[in-house]
């Protein structure tokens, strides 16, 4: 049947490529990626850079992790190995993504078969696989975060970050905008995510607030945007007041 | 009659005091421990079975039960203890501030199961957004390696232990126990056809048991202080101390430990600072996470908060998220935004689901809009009964419950929405057949 129909066609002559061609330097990677992958338009990765390294600070950390798991089952660690490459990135670029050839790396590292680990950085969300801004925004946009304003939070990043909505990157670089679901913060909804760390608590001008922080350069500390005591009533805690051995 | 501190498990739920190890010790922690395991494996099976602990990851499964399936003799395969802190499910936070406030209590547990199961590695899958969370976890694990209380001859117990952590990396599914195992494996999260259940076949195909992260962190203080401690609270069968997640349209949503079937409106009204604009405002409670339907407020009057009293209302205490909707909610899109949830979570496996959650998180748009007929309702009805039951796990039963609880108990409201917009449009030519397509 390949070749037969139009679907793949028209997938190879629009837009860029996932490999070959359109990256930086324009060299082949992994001959055959377009013949076997069906990765629709929208996925289509322009950028891809054509080598990938672990740094010493990731080869270190990576020699750490493959010891967690018994001998043989070293591909346990392809979550683990894919967010070093994606903090590497973020180390590097300034942009935390994982490009293809990295996977490919992760792949022989790990000795899987690159279409696991093609499978695995697609599957799972935190894996960004294509460019970010420096900064990315996650807006928890589930009910227990809508209850309490999270529609507030995406028009405040939209206002403060100077982005289209969701999936945009700001033009100068600086923030992607996503929209997550539950992160598991709602006593301390809504939330926003910020890279590793959850800003809580927020309302609009919290959020414009937070974004000019961020623009600055500057992290505040992440955390409950009033003063909460983290999942703690507001104004203090009412249990806890009599601990043992406190 | 409000649980006291002196009878609270997680003392340092807040974060008020340290978390390190000389600090947990002095709240208690990691006390007699090697005596305790000395009264050997089916005690302490025995103990967590009498206490009546039920699992509080959601399904509500009694816990020694669950640690007795387990092979009591290895046949050579070693055996695994698997922690479950994937915390996904919208509403519920609690196993978070376990993690990052009370991290010795998780892994004094962890060895207490490790022991009770035959196990001598266990891992620990935090969900991935809890960065720093796991950051605190590792350092937790760290200290107790340092101070010999994991690793050869854990705690001077005899027992060889060691434990890991692993992040996972946003996937709903992943909390399912199954597809945490794919993904500890190193796969997609797509959960396994049972049986062979976990405790046969599980983790790199060893016998495996996979418990909640509040499971495991109170079975320490239970075998200190006893079974019938534990088993003192809430209704038989429902026993224990659990932590609520009280959240939404409340004045002050907080967490908090307290008795298990503490009735619904002191739950709110005393931790949380009552519904916004006074109990009357209320309009419905979805009890116990996302998954479990919600139910309106002539049920939360008088409800107690325990696995059985919410059954007979037809949901669950599920994660004892506590979602407070008051009269100002859209509450079809509240629905509406979980079935969204759902179809952005189904893994993809299973037709019913695959399909299903995007057919209903479509139709149910249209009734936030009121963009369909009033026979359509039905339909959608039909179609969760369809979906339910006919997957291989239960995020398709957990997608379509909330709907189902939407529609027994709030129908006229879906009604009124689409006459709204019909009177707003015009009626137009009714269908010869209800629709319900896209």
């Amino acid at each position: 049947m390949s070749g037969a129909g139009g679907y793949d066609d028209a997938r190879r002559s629009g837009g860029a490529r996932i490999a070959g061609g359109h990256g930086r330097g324009g060299q082949e990677i992994g001959g055959g990626w377009e013949a076997t992958h069906a990765t629709g338009n929208a996925n289509e990765v322009p950028d891809q850079p054509t080598s990938f390294d672990f740094d010493a600070e990731s080869e270190a950390a990576l020699a750490a992790i493959v010891k967690r798991y018994p001998p043989g089952k070293q591909a346990s660690a392809v979550i683990p190995a894919l967010y070093l490459v994606q903090r590497q990135m973020g180390r590097q670029t300034g942009s935390a993504w994982v490009p293809r050839v990295a996977m490919d790396l992760v792949a022989e590292r790990l000795g899987m078969p690159p279409i696991r680990v093609y499978e695995v950085a697609t599957f799972y969300l935190m894996f960004n696989t294509k460019r970010i801004g420096k900064v990315h925004l996650q807006v928890c946009g589930t009910t227990p975060c809508w209850l309490r304003g999270s529609d507030d939070v995406f028009r405040a990043c939209k206002d403060a970050g100077h982005l289209k909505g969701y999936g945009d990157t700001s033009a100068d670089g600086m923030f992607t905008l996503t929209e997550v679901e539950c992160l598991g913060g709602c006593v301390n909804a809504p939330v926003l995510q910020v890279d590793d760390d959850y800003y809580e608590d927020l309302d609009y001008d919290r959020t414009v607030a937070l974004l000019d922080a961020l623009r600055r350069g500057e992290r505040p500390q992440p955390g409950s945007a009033i003063g909460r005591q983290t999942s703690a009533p507001v104004g203090g805690a009412l249990t806890l007041i009599d601990v043992p051995g406190e | 009659m409000a649980l006291s501190d002196k009878d609270r498990i997680f003392t340092n739920l807040y974060g008020l005091h340290d978390w390190r190890l000389e600090a947990a010790r002095r709240r208690g922690h990691w006390d007699q421990t090697a005596e305790l395991i000395g009264k050997g494996r089916d005690w302490i099976i025995n103990e967590v079975k009498e206490s009546g602990l039920r699992g509080r990851g959601g399904a509500g499964f009694p816990t020694g039960m669950k640690w007795s399936f387990m092979p009591k003799k290895s046949d050579g395969r070693p055996h695994y203890l698997v922690v479950n802190a994937d915390e996904s499910e919208p509403g519920t936070c609690k196993d978070r501030d376990i993690l990052r406030h009370d991290p010795h209590t998780l892994v004094e547990g962890c060895l207490f199961a490790a022991v009770a199961m035959g196990a001598h590695a266990g891992y620990i899958y935090v969900r991935g957004e809890y960065y720093n969370e796991h950051l605190v976890l590792q350092a937790a694990i760290d200290e107790a390696y340092a101070a010999g209380l994991l690793g050869p001859n854990a705690c001077g117990s005899g027992w060889d232990f060691d434990l890991y952590v692993h992040r996972g990396a946003g996937a709903y599914i992943c909390g399912e126990e199954t597809a945490l195992i794919e993904s500890l494996e190193g796969k997609k999260g797509m959960p396994r056809l049972k049986p062979p259940f976990p405790a046969a076949v599980g983790l790199y195909g060893a016998p495996t048991t996979v418990n909640n992260v509040e499971t495991i962190a109170v079975v320490p203080t239970i075998l200190r202080r006893g079974a019938a401690w534990f088993a003192g609270f809430g209704r038989p069968k429902n026993s224990g101390t659990k932590i609520f997640c009280i959240q939404g349209h409340v004045e002050k949503p907080c967490n908090v430990e307290e008795e298990m079937s503490i009735p619904l409106r002191e739950l709110i009204e005393r931790h949380a600072g009552g519904v916004r604009g006074g109990w009357d405002n209320l309009l419905c409670v979805i009890p116990g996470g996302s998954s479990t339907p919600l139910i309106p407020k002539e049920a939360c009057d008088t409800v107690l908060m325990d696995f059985d009293a919410l059954r007979e209302h037809k949901t669950g205490l599920g994660t004892a998220g506590v979602i407070v909707m008051d009269k100002s909610t859209d509450l079809i899109k509240a629905i509406a935004r979980l079935s969204q949830f759902y179809k952005h979570e189904s893994c993809g496996q299973c037709t019913p689901c695959r399909e299903g959650m995007g057919w209903v998180k479509r139709v149910m748009d249209r009734m936030v809009d009121g963009r369909a007929e009033v026979t359509e309702i039905d339909v959608l009805e039909q179609v969760t009964r369809q979906i339910e039951g006919h997957t291989i796990c239960a995020l398709a039963d957990g997608g379509v419950w909330p709907v189902q609880g939407l529609i027994r108990h709030f129908r006229p409201m879906m009604e009124e929405r689409i006459a709204a917009y019909k009177a707003r449009k015009g009626a137009g030519p009714a269908p010869a057949l209800p629709l319900a397509a896209e």
